[in-house]
């Protein structure tokens, strides 16, 4: 019993939970900001970087603000913070065949966790900036979460032959196969990598912080270690959520040693693709965000369903 | 019961990250649509034309090319033009071309500015990084012939203080070459990038009635279908004897700004490359000894507009009046008829894209402690006229109206 919660708690906290995490999330982060400088002909920060600007933050001051809402305000980065954790967690722990049946829609609730955290950290503080950048990020998780969820389905779709039923909502059942080597596959990988783009706030959806317009609304009232802690958590989210898309369409992280090298080239794939449109676009207008999700993703969502049910029906593959 | 309806306001500045100076735009929103701006300038007044009349006519052109860190060759051009009027000098040819060259190369340097800001503020950073990159050869021309990157001060009355030397011709038309080809390839992502259009295009329309009226200059004024332009309409340096045309763009948004500027770039880079060719042979300078009283108006096109000085002499060394109107000044109004209405993300990008220059624009405003602006432009305005008027009758001139004249 005792060694049971050791372990457990062996694993959220260290690996291959929040430590673990963290140190790939920070190397992540770090490699965002350098293919960036690449990109941009700059040379780009140092590989310890980003590990120096949270150190500088925990150490600043923390100002909140006279009208925020302060319980609510402290409380919420925490809150964000601890969803990917569990959510890393849970994904790592795929690698090792540890699941239970239904733990994709486990993912997809905390999935939004962070979000959700953010839209109520910024609206209790009580900024104007915040408010207009709480009511863009509301509008944006109402425009992506639709596509997400509809991305699964034609991944369960697709699973549905070679699994039993209950096994089709386990991420290590998923993990097993590699939907993204069809077309509906394929369609439904696209919209589900724009979705974490979106997710992680990049451009060209990075519509609640634009810097330019709102002066990083969300976040404007944050400082000194509540920052840092959003840091984090955007770090963390940028393993957790790349991740999510390797195990679920790209076949997962195998435990032999080409399994964890196939597994982490194709993480890198994923990461370099989510710089690669940061770099190539400008930011989009939120209602142009929400008729990108709803219309152009959601239609090419019903195709890849059509397609997949097609490809079950007449037992072709690759459709 | 109160009958004052809350209104929220967003403030854009006087610290924003998305403009470098000092200004303050206060957004009054309606969930995301701006319902009503208020420009507030003034954070940044440096008493420029006060310092003017201080300093000898040989100083000033030093002065005005640091009233704007970009149109640093057009404030001291238009200023030098003013005094040329009042004295009569004859400027000689070859320093006629070489105030084209510098001019364009600076216009050249400002819209790849523009554009890599445009980039930047609706966070295209990989434009601006390359725009920046492109435009830096630009700068190192620019040091080669005058000595700075910036603040040339490169004209004084009756000429030129540095020469174009004519061993620095072919690196020039060699690095015009690259810089035409990184603006073409530029223009190129810009027109066809189907994300900049949605991005762009019907973003913050001026109409040309609206661009009339707030008597826009520059290429916010070409980019609404008024084809005004000083070096076409009241040619000065060189520009007559050049071929090129004057851009315009009928629609009025912000993609039409950003295709005139672009479209501008290539006309200047083509003007430079001509200028260079008929450089004529002489003197770069005329020598100039008094300047006598009489006042004097220069106005150049600047790479945001039309710039204006007006200078009175006396007769003695120093001007008794010396009067700038920064381009700025008139087309940063024209946000009252382009951002009401629109989007705050547009809104944004609209303020940034008549390329807006405030420290340059800046009139006095009187402050009490932190809060109260005591004296606005409008009540300046007021106390000025009614100065104007109390003077009028201790001189006992005759009554007159705006209307008469």
């Amino acid at each position: 019993m005792i060694t049971e919660v050791a372990t457990n708690l062996f694993w959220i906290l260290i690996f291959p939970g929040f430590v673990f995490t963290l140190a790939v999330g920070l190397v992540a982060s770090w490699l965002v900001r350098k293919v960036s400088a690449l990109v941009q002909y700059r040379v780009g920060p140092p590989v310890y970087q980003p590990a120096v600007d949270v150190t500088k933050l925990m150490g600043k001051e923390i100002l909140i603000p006279q009208d925020a809402h302060r319980a609510v305000f402290v409380v919420a980065p925490l809150v964000g913070f601890s969803g990917v954790l569990l959510l890393s967690t849970m994904l790592w722990l795929v690698g090792v065949q540890i699941t239970f049946v239904g733990d994709i829609i486990v993912a997809l609730y905390l999935m939004v966790l962070p979000s959700l955290a953010l839209i109520l950290g910024s609206s209790a503080s009580g900024s104007p900036h915040a408010t207009i950048g709480a009511a863009r990020e509301m509008k944006l998780v109402l425009s992506y979460e639709l596509p997400l969820v509809l991305a699964f389905v034609v991944v369960i779709i697709k699973t549905a032959g070679g699994l039993e039923p209950g096994e089709q909502l386990s991420l290590v059942a998923l993990s097993q196969q590699a939907p993204v080597m069809s077309i509906s596959g394929l369609l439904a990988f696209i919209v589900a990598l724009l979705c974490v783009q979106a997710k992680l706030g990049f451009v060209p959806f990075d519509i609640a912080e634009s810097e330019t317009e709102v002066a990083s609304g969300v976040m404007i009232e944050y400082s000194g270690a509540l920052l840092a802690v959003w840091k984090l958590m955007q770090a963390m989210m940028l393993v957790a959520l790349p991740l999510f898309l390797v195990v679920v369409f790209l076949g997962g992280i195998g435990i032999s040693v080409g399994g964890l090298l196939g597994g982490i080239g194709k993480y890198l794939l994923v990461v370099v693709l989510v710089i690669l449109i940061k770099n190539t676009n400008p930011r989009v207008r939120i209602d142009q965000a929400m008729r990108f999700f709803w219309f152009y993703c959601g239609g090419a969502l019903v195709a890849a369903v059509i397609l997949a049910t097609l490809g079950n029906y007449y037992g072709l593959a690759w459709l | 019961m109160s009958e004052t309806v809350r209104k929220s306001v967003l403030a854009v500045g006087p610290f924003h990250p998305l403009q470098e100076e000092m200004e303050f735009f206060q957004l009054t929103v309606d969930g995301e649509t701006v319902t009503d701006i208020n420009v507030r300038l003034s954070y940044n007044h440096r008493g420029i034309e006060k310092l003017s009349e201080t300093l000898q006519f040989d100083q000033i052109p030093f002065l005005v090319s640091r009233i704007c860190g970009i149109c640093s060759a057009s404030h001291p051009l238009a200023y030098v033009q003013a005094v040329e009027e009042i004295a009569q000098v004859e400027v000689p040819e070859r320093a006629l071309y070489v105030r084209t060259i510098i001019n364009e190369l600076e216009r050249i340097h400002s819209h790849l500015l523009w554009v890599g800001l445009a980039g930047h503020f609706i966070g295209y950073d990989t434009v601006f990084m390359w725009a920046w990159k492109y435009r830096e050869p630009v700068l190192d021309l620019l040091e080669e012939i005058t000595g700075n990157r910036n603040n040339y001060g490169n004209v004084k009355v009756g000429g030129c203080r540095e020469d174009v030397p004519d061993e620095l011709k072919p690196k020039i038309l060699a690095e015009l070459d690259v810089i035409e080809q990184k603006t073409e390839m530029l223009t190129k992502a810009v027109l066809d990038d189907p994300v900049l259009h949605a991005r762009l295009k019907g973003v913050g329309i001026l109409k040309k009635d609206d661009a009339v009226k707030f008597a826009v200059t520059g290429p916010t004024a070409r980019g609404s279908g008024v084809d005004i332009d000083v070096r076409h309409d009241d040619t000065y340096a060189a520009y007559g004897a050049l071929d090129w045309k004057v851009i315009s763009q009928p629609e009025g948004d912000v993609f039409a700004k950003a295709v005139v500027r672009l479209l501008e770039t290539f006309e200047s880079i083509k003007m430079v490359r001509e200028a260079l060719r008929k450089l004529p042979k002489g003197p770069v300078a005329a020598e100039v000894k008094e300047i006598p009283p009489g006042e004097g108006c220069g106005h150049a096109e600047a790479p945001r507009g039309e710039t204006f000085h007006y200078v009175r002499s006396d007769g003695g060394n120093r001007p008794v009046r010396h009067k700038v109107r920064a381009p700025s000044y008139v087309n940063v109004p024209s946000f009252k008829a382009s951002c009401i209405g629109e989007h705050i993300a547009d809104v944004t990008l609209t303020l940034a894209a008549v390329d807006p220059c405030y420290s340059c624009t800046e009139r006095v405003a009187v402050v009490d402690g932190r809060r109260q602006v005591v004296h606005n432009y409008a009540s300046l305005l007021q106390l000025s006229r009614e100065k104007t008027a109390r003077l009028r009758k201790e001189i006992g001139a005759p009554e007159m109206k705006l209307e008469d004249l």
